[in-house]
């Protein structure tokens, strides 16, 4: 297994319909016109030394390393500025040539250090190679003069030596070893988005500078790592490469953190984990990355990791670390006795969306086949199940329509509930993209989220919506383009059922839903949601992204309907750079859905109650499955807090953190018999378990995550799991446990498994992934390589399906006790509960959640910026710091749920969405007050979990 | 013009300055010369306003006015003297009027004497090589540069 070395072309590819053909040393090429020289050269493999030069960026012209000739014309272009011309004739190396080469290179090592043996980019510096490759023998220059190298020079100190910057956690900036080929710049401006970095000064005086001549952690710098991979030497260094040394090999795999799902290389040295590089063949990132990808892997190797089973019969007990014999026997006697006593349906179980696809189809079947019940449910209820319902009920499927290159097609953009250069950054940065080369954007979020303005983008209009009233923002757009007659008949005619519209277009024409009527309960400006709807409408591609600003509300599925109706009446669905685009949280939550993660779906979201599917699994399984929807979260906490739910197998969730009304969740866990957790960590939840079974990380095993354009990639295992066995594994060896025959060897079983079940995946299995890098679903006999942009021809449910979508008001309402909106949300840093982000170097951006304030409430209650106060709602209180800010309305408070100390989900009620009972976290009315610190809550949580966190000492070690 | 003005009432200004020139097609450099026209200087806090105003972002409007070595950080002396440091003037004895100025008014390169009357300044090329050695004395060109010129010229600004 070799170090994966991918091709530097030097410059982008261009596409044009026009090919060009010349010939270079001799070679004949034929590229697009438009194509560098350069990058030409390249692909008839001929390498032209270069610096500045790399293809994620614009070509630079700076270093003039790259210079070739061209006959019949004079000098020595830059190749890599130069554009190809039909019959060109090029010489790459030629005596004029090498000695200017030479020469150029004796300049730049006058002005960098000559400790190659001890640098970290030793084997990786691409300034040792071009000294190889002009074959510099000599520099004739010495360091007395001018340099920015030493620290002393003659009798005092080097005025332009600058000492390292080691501010970031993750990697270092060496002013002394730079070249200033810029390459750092511009990948922050043209691939990141950011503009952190810069050169300053000028001449021999220029330096990279972090925002103003900060340092790396104070300036802009979001810490993606673009620079990092860009620098073509030690000067922006990794501090893992400084500490282990270079990788030997590597092996492509996916990220589990968010739902955009990038490709990175894990590049090893042995089994240690030197570094994650963003793979640039990889489809959803292309090349780019951002902070928890690239960098918050420690977690992986983190001193809290459980790594042997433990049980306890109480827990109020301490832990008890077992064999994994003893544990799963455990369980199984346990989940028996109770089925016995209280019935088949008085056990259940969570699928992981942070776990593979291979594992989460296995959770389920286990559930089904084993538990011989429906009750499997998985965090996408908390999150996106709205989405869910809603785009299978309007299109057919229940999947956002595009992939994430069809951004570069799109002309207006709108954002709703939605914040991606948090939530989803390596989408934001291929957005910013396109924005930058023109795309307008609408946001609609009750906060001013950094896209509304950040450098070099600024949205055409921001509707600061009150939380809660998405469904009638979206009802007003609608009215405004049905009033105007800005709808797309042509296509409404075609793909849609035209009765179904006319009455839609009726409901939304009503006046009630015009802009002036919505205004007073929205609190956005009728204009500028009028403005909104004709620039939506009339823009060109239209394309919708939404997060969970849209599903986390009582109308949750309301509102997906609603945006699919507005893509529907504006003809944007069914081609490149248009359509619904889901933002899905987490790394696999699409795949948990998929793979009948719901109590009432079988994998491929058929449901339960229907034969023809049943007998499918049935035949296979060799079991009768229950033809009634199982239990959802809220319902088996419910039923256990009744009695008549005892026994829970949980991976990789941690409910009592992530789920609304907390409280709630620890009684109905506490009421339970057999609580067991199969995680990473003791999470939250675990304080309430009474088995645990450690769980692997994604570098540990085999599998597949689908992401949010529908894209199965593969995960491959990089280490050996250091709890003993891959998730899959363990879930296996408990149904074995519990009597079933199962004998899966490799996860490509179990895909092959679903293939033959699941009519979505048929065609899928590992040789193709192999193949094809990855596949978007649906991937079977009609698309054997996958649907990249869906409804193509027609929408999968035959006619799309227009939806009135009536604004009802949550319940959740303020009031003179609770006069504050509370919204949630999260950090770039952080990711989801934290409890792989908070053991990570990530604290360093934020140690603790905060809540933003508007100054004007801030002022009334008397809180200053960094003051403790106190956030109660209707449900519980808690403590955290304030943090003043307009970016919030007066009315609304803002807050993240990274921090178990913390525990926004205290606050959060148990109001949900009709359809899907995903969670109201968007909207809880909220008072907040002065205060000393934590609440007795915190304070008595605390020590609850402290309590509950005891391990006995290992037997073995005992003297 | 006060030198203690606080924080806000420099963002007041330059924020109107911004809001004068921002609809210029490249409005950063004629908004950096406005603002050193104002105070003599890029007051702190001055970028910032800007790069806010422009929504660019704080590296990139360093990365502009640090290219330029007229933008000064600090305040300047009452009057500003530049002298030619460029190959012409050099061939012509400028190195010797150089270190005079130097000599005469105690004080190196881009420094103020402490009187806060004389900021002295290098600069490379005034384009009358045709007359080196030459200087600027507050934006007016001084050709033909000798000893006695230079005496008289640092008295007149003293004075």
């Amino acid at each position: 297994m070799p170090l994966i070395t991918e091709i530097d072309y030097g410059t982008p590819a261009v596409s044009s319909d026009k090919t060009v053909t010349l010939k270079v040393d001799g070679f004949e090429v034929s590229v697009p016109e438009g194509t560098s020289i350069m990058r030409a050269s390249m692909e008839a493999g001929i390498q032209i030394p270069k610096l500045c030069a790399t293809d994620m960026v614009d070509a630079f012209g700076s270093c003039r390393l790259c210079l070739v000739e061209i006959e019949g014309r004079n000098g020595t272009p830059s190749s890599c500025t130069t554009p190809v011309a039909d019959g060109m004739v090029v010489h790459t190396q030629t005596g004029r040539l090498k000695d200017i080469r030479r020469g150029v290179m004796e300049l730049y090592i006058s002005d960098h250090p000559l400790d190659c043996l001890t640098c970290a980019a030793n084997g990786d510096c691409e300034l040792q190679d071009m000294a190889g490759a002009v074959g510099l023998r000599d520099v004739r220059y010495g360091y007395d003069g001018g340099n920015h190298v030493k620290t002393r020079q003659g009798d005092g100190d080097n005025i332009r030596y600058m000492p390292k910057d080691e501010s970031n956690p993750y990697f270092t900036y060496d002013p002394s070893k730079c070249i200033v080929c810029s390459r750092c710049v511009r990948a922050c401006e043209e691939v990141q988005g950011t503009f952190a970095l810069t050169i300053e000064g000028r001449g021999f005086d220029s330096r990279v500078s972090p925002g103003m001549h900060e340092n790396f952690l104070d300036s802009e710098c979001v810490s993606c790592g673009a620079c990092v991979q860009a620098c073509p030497t030690a000067t922006l260094q990794e501090k893992s490469v400084i500490n282990i040394g270079q990788p030997e090999h590597s092996v492509v795999t996916t990220c589990a953190y968010c739902g955009v799902g990038c490709s990175f290389k894990a590049e090893m040295r042995g089994e240690e984990l030197v570094r994650m590089v963003p793979f640039k063949d990889g489809k959803a990132n292309r090349g780019h990355s951002c902070v928890k990808g690239r960098f918050a892997y420690g977690y992986a190797s983190h001193k809290d990791r459980i790594l042997n089973p433990m049980i306890r019969d109480n827990t109020s007990d301490p832990w008890r670390e077992v064999s994994w014999e003893e544990a799963l026997t455990y369980v199984s006697t346990k989940f028996r006795d109770i089925q016995a006593r209280h019935g088949k349906g008085a056990i259940g179980g969570i699928t992981s969306s942070r776990c593979t696809n291979e594992e989460t189809f296995l959770v389920q079947k286990l559930i089904r086949a084993g538990f011989g019940n429906n009750n499997v449910d998985t965090c996408a209820r908390v999150c996106h199940s709205p989405t869910g319902y809603g785009l299978k009920t309007t299109f057919g499927t229940s999947a956002g329509t595009q992939d994430f290159d069809s951004v570069e097609h799109t002309d207006v953009v709108i954002l709703i509930g939605a914040n991606p250069t948090d939530g989803h950054p390596v989408f934001a940065s291929r957005l910013k993209k396109r924005l930058r080369a023109g795309a307008k954007l609408i946001v609609i979020d009750p906060r001013r989220i950094d896209l509304v303005r950040t450098p070099h983008i600024e949205a055409s209009a921001h509707l600061p919506l009150r939380p809660g009233t998405n469904v009638a923002v979206l009802t007003a757009l609608a009215h405004v383009i049905v009033t105007e007659s800005l709808y797309d008949e042509a296509f409404i005619r075609e793909r849609c059922d035209w009765s179904e519209f006319e009455d839609w277009a009726t409901f939304v024409a009503d006046p009630a839903h015009s802009p002036e009527s919505i205004e007073i309960l929205s609190g956005v400006p009728a204009d500028t949601l009028r403005k909104a709807a004709r620039l939506f409408a009339t823009g060109g591609n239209g394309a919708i992204y939404y997060g969970l600003g849209v599903t986390e509300h009582s109308q949750g599925s309301t509102t997906v309907m609603a945006i699919a109706n507005l893509a529907m009446a504006t003809g944007n669905i069914g081609r490149p750079g248009v359509g619904v685009n889901p933002l899905r949280g987490q790394n696999n939550v699409q795949g948990a859905c998929d793979m009948g993660s719901f109590p009432h779906e079988l994998p491929g979201y058929r449901h339960i109650s229907d034969d023809a599917t049943r007998d499918i699994f049935e035949k296979l399984w060799g079991v009768k499955l229950n033809d009634e929807p199982g239990l959802r979260i809220p319902n088996m906490l419910d039923a256990a807090v009744e009695g008549t739910f005892r026994g829970i197998y949980i991976q990789g969730e941690d409910i009592l953190q992530s789920d609304p009304d907390t409280k709630h969740v620890a009684a109905g866990l506490a009421a339970m018999e057999c609580v067991v957790v199969h995680d990473l960590f003791l999470n939250e939840t675990a304080n309430h378990a009474h088995v645990f079974l450690p769980g692997s990380t994604f570098l540990e095993k085999d599998g597949t995550f689908t992401n949010a354009e529908r894209r199965i990639n593969r995960v491959r295992r990089v280490m050996t799991p250091k709890n003993g066995y891959a998730d899959w594994e363990v879930t296996q060896n408990l149904a074995r446990a519990m009597g079933l025959d199962w004998q899966y060897s490799h996860p490509s079983q179990i895909m092959d498994e679903i293939a033959a079940t699941t009519p979505s995946f048929a065609g899928v299995n590992y040789d193709l992934l192999e193949r094809e890098g990855s596949v978007q679903w649906p991937c079977n006999d009609k698309a054997p390589t996958g649907t990249p942009v869906m409804h193509l021809g027609g929408f999968v449910r035959g006619k799309g399906h227009f939806v009135v979508t009536e604004y009802v008001a949550t319940d959740e309402k303020t009031g003179p006790r609770f006069p504050l909106l509370l919204t949630t949300g999260r950090i770039l840093s952080q990711y989801n509960v934290g409890a792989q982000t908070r053991r990570t170097e990530n604290v360093a951006w934020h140690p603790e959640d905060l809540l933003e304030i508007h100054p004007h409430d801030a002022e009334q209650r008397g809180i200053k910026d960094g003051d403790w106060i106190k956030l109660a709602s209707r449900s519980g209180d808690t403590s955290l710091r304030a943090l003043i800010t307009d970016r919030v309305a007066p009315g609304v408070v803002y807050t993240t749920f990274h921090h178990p100390g913390t525990q926004a989900n205290v606050i959060t009620t148990d109001f949900s969405d009709w359809a899907t009972n995903c969670p109201e976290y968007k909207v809880t009315a909220v008072q907040v007050s002065s205060s000393n610190g934590p609440t007795d809550w915190q304070i008595e949580y605390d020590e609850q979990a402290r309590q509950s966190r005891r391990i006995l000492p290992h037997p073995d070690a005992a003297e | 013009m006060s030198l203690s003005q606080t924080v806000e009432e420099i963002s007041t200004r330059v924020t109107a300055i911004c809001d004068d020139l921002a609809g210029l097609e490249g409005p950063l450099l004629p908004i950096l010369h406005e603002v050193q026209e104002t105070w003599g200087f890029i007051p702190e806090g001055a970028l910032q306003t800007i790069a806010k105003k422009l929504n660019l972002s704080r590296a990139e409007v360093h990365g502009v006015a640090s290219f330029y070595h007229d933008f000064r950080h600090n305040a300047p002396g009452r009057h500003v003297i530049k002298i030619c440091r460029a190959e012409a003037c050099q061939a012509m004895g400028g190195d010797a009027i150089a270190n005079q100025a130097q000599r005469k008014l105690g004080i190196g390169w881009s420094e103020t004497t402490p009187d806060q009357s004389v900021t002295l300044e290098p600069v490379y090329c005034l384009g009358l090589c045709a007359c080196a050695p030459a200087a600027m004395v507050d934006g007016k060109l001084v050709a033909r540069l000798d000893n006695d010129r230079l005496d008289r010229m640092i008295k007149e600004v003293r004075s």
